[in-house]
């Protein structure tokens, strides 16, 4: 593994795999009373958040305390950041306080890379602008190989504002990386110019997509979208691109529906669809844990597990991350 | 002062001496004797007449922290360069008589090329207004080229207006061709990079757009266009018809234009960041063609210095633009001189001559023969250097040539008979 995870596009598809089958592990870990292994006691992960979001920052979170990390939350409301301080400065003031690992979210496209370029430590891309959102596609991918006991030759549709979104991003690269095929649809506003190199299919045409799908998985579309003229009206995107009752009913048996989040109800999917046996959004959040642990796992304690000949005491159950793969 | 320059190679011919007296060429040919002339040793050197850039932004006044007209007129020396016009998005902006003849004096006093101010088209470049451009023509500085470059003239009314009332003092716009609507928190080229990178598209159709309404514009009201930073093949495709239309429309490219792609942008470095972006490899190869086709007409450098608060951010939040003056000449000759697709008498042309034909400016871009202002800069034609950012005289670092090796280096360069550079150094 390299020190940083800074794109889904820097996996290959073993070191994916070990990824998922350590989160296999970890998630293991939420069943026993007490949730907490030592491997990363005095290891600082620094939570870095230059926008909002309770949920990708509580999930990292939760995830390196059960590893015993000291975690450090640094939102960049109300601290130096707003007085007008750099990236840069930023990054260096937590290198000299010990960061071990910068977990990063910011509105700026490839602000994890830059990062990466001015510290020491590890960086994790928690999303970066329109770019990649890395840890999500991994717990999609983790749902996906639960849910259905492999990602190869998945038929998966992602559904909504392709072009704005970093979930996007990354998972059509990680999800090629592990064999599914991608089916991308959106209206074509909503698609980037240039998408026809990514490795996925695209349609403006969600009807026709449905019936051969195995995942759906449906991107929050923001209400501001419409004054900049990407659609007309809400009422017509869900019309066109919602996933409501009837549209459920093409798909197969064993069809997910999956989302991101935060959700928004009425618009992209319908309150019934959200709230099905077939719809994985709270397991998402569950599986976000175990993923993050597995990342920071490997990031910062797979090195040592390597120094020590790979036959790390402290695993759960005492096999090394390698052996995990069933 | 009298200068004998020995045996150096006039546009890359043959080896002849160059005999300066005062400001001026005396003789041209071999074996010329001068008793009492300071002897430079020219040793088969190339020999140009002086650069003249028609777009630089020297950063004074306002930010000097970044460029000043003295640190900026340096690189330029050290480039070749003997004229550079110096763009109006200056903080007071170039909008009045008075501050262009501010950067004119600057000039002056600094000495190490001509400052030719560049006046704003618009008030404040706001795009609302026209400048007093009259007032600007008439100052001291006798500004001919107007630009509000950084932004484009957008509203086509105000643009008819501009190019219509420059006439009457053989002026020239030089547009910043940026349809604003298309490229609004644009960031780099829009295309399977910017789709990879996720970082918001600057479509080759916003400056197409822009130029094709611009040369309707100027072959409707017969007035002279002259395009910045043309980056694209469509671009090129425009300016090629309306030159067949026999238009009197002129354009330029940027060093970094004509060897940069888009691939750049992949490490989120924002020293690529430049407006227009670094285009496909195919606008790559399109404005090499018509540089040396003639159909764009000259080599801009479109220097910009910004300080490095301004490059070390991400992506996002840097500044657009690059440095140029010290690497202009090496990036010519990398890509167009050295696989042949400019003659050294082209490169003149295309640096020198045009240049200096487009902006107005008579004692510049001038054949290097007896009578002629001995304005001229020596090339070390089979010199390599490694670019490094802490060795520019420029006051900031931010060259996307950091760690390249490239060809061709400037030995000497003289202003009237005044070396400026002598040895490769600020003389």
């Amino acid at each position: 593994m390299s020190r940083h995870l800074l794109s889904a596009a820097d996996l290959s598809r073993d070191e994916a795999v070990l990824i998922l089958d350590t989160a296999e592990e970890m998630s293991r870990l939420s069943d026993r009373a007490v949730k907490k292994l030592p491997t990363l006691r005095g290891r600082t992960v620094v939570n870095l958040f230059f926008e909002d979001s309770t949920r990708t920052r509580t999930s990292f979170e939760v995830a390196a305390k059960r590893l015993s990390a000291d975690v450090i939350n640094f939102s960049a409301k109300g601290s130096s950041v707003s007085k007008g301080e750099s990236l840069k400065d930023t990054a260096l003031t937590l290198e000299a306080m010990g960061a071990d690992a910068v977990v990063i979210r910011h509105g700026s496209s490839g602000a994890p890379h830059r990062l990466a370029g001015w510290i020491r430590g590890s960086v994790l891309n928690a999303g970066d602008g329109t770019h990649e959102h890395p840890t999500q596609a991994l717990l999609d991918a983790f749902t996906m190989r639960r849910r259905h006991g492999r990602v190869a030759g998945l038929n998966v549709a992602i559904v909504g504002d392709v072009l704005h979104s970093r979930v996007a991003r990354s998972n059509v690269v990680l999800l090629s990386t592990l064999g599914a095929q991608v089916t991308l649809v959106a209206p074509p506003t909503l698609l980037p110019v240039g998408v026809e190199a990514w490795p996925a299919a695209v349609s403006y045409d969600l009807d026709a997509v449905l019936p051969k799908c195995d995942v759906v998985m449906m991107l929050r579309v923001q209400r501001e979208r419409m004054d900049a003229a990407f659609f007309p009206t809400v009422r017509e995107y869900s019309r066109r691109y919602g996933l409501d009752r009837h549209r459920v009913a093409v798909l197969g048996e064993d069809a997910l529906v999956m989302h991101p989040g935060p959700i928004v109800r009425g618009m992209e999917i319908a309150s019934e669809v959200a709230d099905s046996a077939r719809s994985t959004i709270v397991e998402q959040v569950a599986n976000g844990v175990s993923v993050r642990m597995a990342v920071l796992y490997l990031l910062l304690g797979g090195a040592d597990a390597q120094r020590l000949g790979g036959a790390d005491a402290r695993w759960p159950g005492g096999a090394a991350a390698g052996e995990a793969t069933p | 002062m009298t200068w004998l320059l020995r045996g150096v190679r006039v546009l890359g011919g043959d080896a002849a001496d160059i005999l300066i007296s005062g400001d001026r060429i005396v003789d041209v040919g071999s074996r010329l004797d001068a008793v009492g002339a300071q002897v430079l040793d020219g040793d088969g050197l190339v020999a140009l007449p002086g650069l003249v850039d028609l777009h630089t932004h020297l950063r004074e006044p306002g930010r000097e922290d970044a460029e000043t007209v003295d640190s900026g007129t340096r690189a330029a020396a050290l480039g070749g360069f003997t004229a550079v016009h110096a763009m109006a998005n200056t903080e007071p902006v170039a909008d009045t008589a008075g501050v262009v003849e501010q950067v004119w004096r600057l000039g002056r006093e600094a000495g190490h090329c001509d400052v030719h101010p560049v006046g704003a088209v618009t008030v404040g470049l706001a795009g609302e207004r026209l400048a007093e451009l009259g007032a600007m023509a008439d100052s001291a500085a006798r500004v001919r080229v107007f630009s509000d470059d950084g932004n484009c003239v957008s509203d086509a009314q105000l643009m008819r207006r501009a190019l219509e009332y420059v006439k009457a003092f053989d002026g020239v716009i030089a547009q910043h061709a940026q349809e604003p609507r298309l490229t609004a928190s644009a960031q780099m080229n829009e295309g399977v990079e910017s789709a990879r990178l996720g970082l918001a598209g600057w479509p080759a159709v916003a400056e197409e757009a822009i130029i094709a309404r611009d040369v309707l514009l100027a072959g409707h009201v017969g007035s002279r266009l002259h395009v910045c930073h043309v980056s694209t093949a469509g671009s090129v495709e425009i300016l090629r018809w309306a030159k067949s239309k026999g238009w009197r429309v002129t354009a330029e490219v940027t060093p970094h234009h004509l060897l940069l792609t888009d691939e750049c942008a992949a490490t989120y470095d924002p020293v690529f960041k430049v407006n227009p972006p670094l285009r496909t490899g195919e606008d790559v190869e399109a404005v090499r063609a018509a540089l040396a086709d003639g159909t764009i007409d000259c080599v801009a450098t479109d220097h910009a210095p910004h300080a490095l608060e301004d490059k070390e951010t991400e992506w996002a939040a840097a500044r657009p633009g690059m440095l140029g003056l010290e690497t202009a000449l090496s990036v010519v000759v990398a890509t167009m001189v050295e696989p042949g697709r400019l003659t050294w008498g082209q490169l003149a042309d295309r640096m020198s001559m045009t240049p200096a034909l487009i902006a107005g400016v008579a004692d510049q871009g001038r054949p290097l023969a007896p009578g002629a202002p001995a304005t001229l800069t020596l090339v070390d034609s089979g010199a390599h250097w490694t670019v490094d950012p802490s060795q520019q005289a420029s006051r900031s670092r931010n060259t996307p040539f950091a760690g390249r090796r490239l060809p061709a280096r400037v030995t000497a360069t003289f202003l009237r008979g005044r070396p400026t550079v002598l040895d490769g150094k600020i003389a």
